[in-house]
């Protein structure tokens, strides 16, 4: 019923909004990233499937930098803190997020762990985020490079199949290369065309976090997101290196 | 399932906008979604429904439009053909996405009491 006189007539009015779903995401995502940016902290956004080896490729790369930088991790699961209880041991102070039945870590969980102190002290923090090739794809955090762990046994057509999560990747790591030799019929090559599809810049690394291959070039590629001149030519540099070795072998 | 997190803002942000401008329900919505949106337009529908219950949105359609993807050349303004690498075929740059990763709330119809 109409409020100023009792008639109770009402009329249809169209509003015209035009505004992004997740604008209240990315509202957060952008005061996450300006506390990176005020604090001098590398956010990293880490994605993949379950069983990828992103928790792995954290404890490798812990061990590949010890004390030389400061890293930090959040984990995001459904369930348990398994994940930061493993990065806690390689030296990686941690902060878990259990979701519950969510599929994705949003802005807003990436903020109350850091208003938990998730990353005091941190130069470097990764966000592990829940295995998952779907959901986490479309949610900004805050972060300043998103890379995406692909293991050498999920196929090589996964990037045409998730092609959401694999569009904004500034980094695919190809993880488990020291499974290669029991999988003769991978072929990097598809992959690689794969990416090429759905990725406008594919920039692909082979990684073991069982070997050690390709860490080097994996914290250079940190190291030049940085923003550090140097650090991208010696990212360069190792890439090189990675791939005269892979040629000499 | 992270269309019922989008569902749940979804109908908040409309509620939202209907109370500040007085409105007793609202009628329809209408959501453009691009295939690179990582919305599944079905699922949303569905959580929609669930979601919607006991809220201004209780009768209220949600429309979806939708969008094409579109990769373009951004010096040569190239469109690149469906499926074909994401480079552009004259100058080797890479594309840029031009269109289709749409997930945006455009208008929302409501009832508004007629001498507000």
């Amino acid at each position: 019923m109409c409020d100023t006189c009792g008639c109770g007539d009402t009329k249809l009015v169209p509003v015209e909004l035009h505004e992004r779903l997740l604008a209240g995401n990315d509202r957060t995502a952008t005061h996450n990233r300006a506390h990176f940016a005020l604090h001098g902290v590398l956010a990293v956004n880490l994605m993949g499937s379950p069983g990828a080896g992103k928790t792995a490729l954290l404890e490798a790369t812990a061990r590949a930098v010890g004390t030389s930088r400061r890293l930090a991790a959040i984990t995001g699961d459904l369930e348990t803190d398994r994940d930061a209880v493993r990065l806690r041991g390689a030296g990686i102070p941690a902060e878990a997020i259990t979701t519950g039945s969510a599929c994705h870590l949003d802005a807003d969980m990436v903020h109350h762990a850091l208003h938990h102190g998730a990353a005091r002290g941190a130069d470097t923090l990764f966000i592990e985020n829940v295995g998952n090739l779907v959901c986490p794809a479309i949610y900004d955090l805050g972060q300043a490079a998103i890379v995406v762990a692909l293991s050498v046994t999920e196929g090589e057509d996964k990037p045409l199949k998730y092609p959401v999560m694999f569009r904004k990747a500034d980094l695919v790591l190809l993880t488990k290369v020291d499974l290669l030799p029991a999988l003769p019929d991978f072929d990097r090559g598809a992959l690689e065309e794969a990416l090429a599809r759905v990725m406008p810049a594919p920039r692909l690394l082979d990684v073991s976090a069982r070997s050690g291959t390709g860490i080097a070039a994996w914290v250079a590629f940190l190291e030049a997101r940085r923003g550090d001149g140097a650090g991208a030519a010696s990212f360069r540099d190792a890439q090189e290196t990675e791939q005269s070795m892979k040629g000499g072998a | 399932m992270h269309e019922y997190s989008l569902a749940q803002a979804l109908v908040a942000r409309v509620e939202r906008e209907a109370r500040a401008r007085g409105a007793t329900a609202v009628h329809r919505l209408t959501v453009r979604i691009g295939p690179l949106s990582g919305v599944e337009p079905d699922l949303l529908v569905t959580a929609y429904g669930h979601l919607r219950v006991g809220t201004l949105c209780a009768g209220a359609e949600l429309a979806l439009a939708g969008e094409d993807v579109v990769w373009r050349c951004e010096a040569c303004g190239v469109v690149l053909a469906p499926g074909q690498a994401l480079c552009c075929p004259d100058c080797g740059l890479p594309a840029r996405l031009a269109g289709g990763d749409a997930l945006v709330l455009e208008h929302i119809e409501m009832e508004v009491p007629a001498h507000v």
